[in-house]
């Protein structure tokens, strides 16, 4: 993930949590990894939170495949104080938007929307620079080619 | 496959248990969970039964330090072993960076531990994946139990490719940490291999 684009992402983000009036906004890849959040995330377990969302659009892929669909690419769980909106952004990102009765699944459906064309966008971009630099050979000359023994050892003592 | 984060400056690695039905995938992330620092862990989930059967997964995410200045981040996650459970199982090994099978070391499971590795082998096949090329390694778990199968005997049987193995009896620990460093030890290497 390029800086530049991930502080487009995060400030497409910060917009969609402001806008739709929702408690937290956060993206997470189907393998269940945080990329980015917005919002009050302090009191949520962001982590555990992510890996279960993705879970949940595993799981709802699956029933989609087995009814001959592609994907459900909207899950929406109503609660009595918070509800989640789930989307799946081009079939590899998941947008998450917690809210309560500031605002409404109307609003929050609208908006996500938008957002997500514009992350889908971004996510393409990155896609084209890390094809170009590839091709380029100018690949990360990574940290990772440095990796030893010992630093792996350090991690477990 | 690992995601590394260059803002954060954070590689995330997810590490699957597998293996058959009541053979400790469990109760090894029960184990590094007591036994990591409270600042080291995050909550240990489990989606369970009633009878704590593992019913999707169990998901514990793990910090353990710094390598060249990233924080590295382990997600480990047990599928669910019992064979009806196969659409969950194969869900779980999306994006995998690396797998550990525990086997069950008593006699009368040795047939559902073949069972298992070659479900193992066909779901990640499905996703893409080739167990033989994945950071991989074994545990022989429940050593403590009478009627347990020799290693050697089981490694004849299950380590085909010759993968690092370990011992364990997971209730008490023995080959837990053991078991995990290695196939870290794995994922880590096999980022620096895609430098």
């Amino acid at each position: 993930m390029y800086e530049e684009e991930f502080r487009k992402i995060d400030a497409e983000l910060q917009k969609l949590h402001q806008q739709s009036n929702a408690k937290v906004v956060f993206l997470v890849d189907k393998n269940g990894q945080l990329i980015a959040s917005a919002g009050e995330t302090h009191d949520i377990d962001t982590t555990s939170l992510a890996s279960l969302t993705a879970g949940n659009i595993a799981a709802t892929g699956g029933i989609a495949r087995l009814l001959g669909e592609k994907e459900f690419t909207i899950l929406f769980h109503e609660g009595e104080k918070d509800n989640i909106h789930i989307s799946l952004i081009g079939q590899r990102i998941i947008l998450v938007v917690i809210f309560d009765s500031r605002s409404s699944l109307g609003l929050v459906r609208l908006r996500v929307k938008k957002t997500s064309d514009a992350i889908g966008k971004i996510f393409d971009e990155i896609t084209q620079k890390v094809e170009k630099d590839k091709g380029e050979g100018k690949l990360e000359e990574s940290i990772f080619a440095e990796i030893s023994d010992e630093d792996i050892d350090n991690l477990f003592r | 496959m690992s995601f590394i984060n260059y803002s954060s400056r954070e590689i995330n690695c997810k590490i699957v248990y597998y293996g058959p039905g009541l053979c400790g995938k469990t109760t090894n992330l029960q184990y590094i969970y007591r036994r990591t620092n409270p600042e080291q862990k995050g909550k240990l989930i489990s989606l369970a039964t009633e009878t704590e059967r593992t019913l999707f997964f169990d998901f514990l995410p793990l910090s353990l330090g710094d390598i060249k200045g990233f924080k590295v981040r382990f997600h480990l996650y047990t599928v669910p072993g019992q064979v009806f459970y196969a659409a969950s199982r194969k869900l779980i090994l999306k994006g995998v960076d690396g797998v550990v099978f525990v086997a069950d070391s008593q006699l009368e499971r040795m047939e559902s531990n073949m069972e298992s590795l070659e479900d193992l082998k066909i779901n990640l096949a499905e996703q893409g994946y080739e167990l033989e090329k994945l950071p991989y390694t074994i545990q022989y778990n429940k050593r403590d139990l009478p009627n347990v199968v020799p290693v050697e005997e089981m490694d004849k049987l299950l380590n085909i490719r010759r993968v690092p193995w370990f011992e364990g009896v997971a209730v008490t620990g023995k080959g837990v940490f053991e078991t995990l460093k290695a196939v870290a030890r794995q994922v880590l290497f096999e980022l620096k291999k895609h430098c």
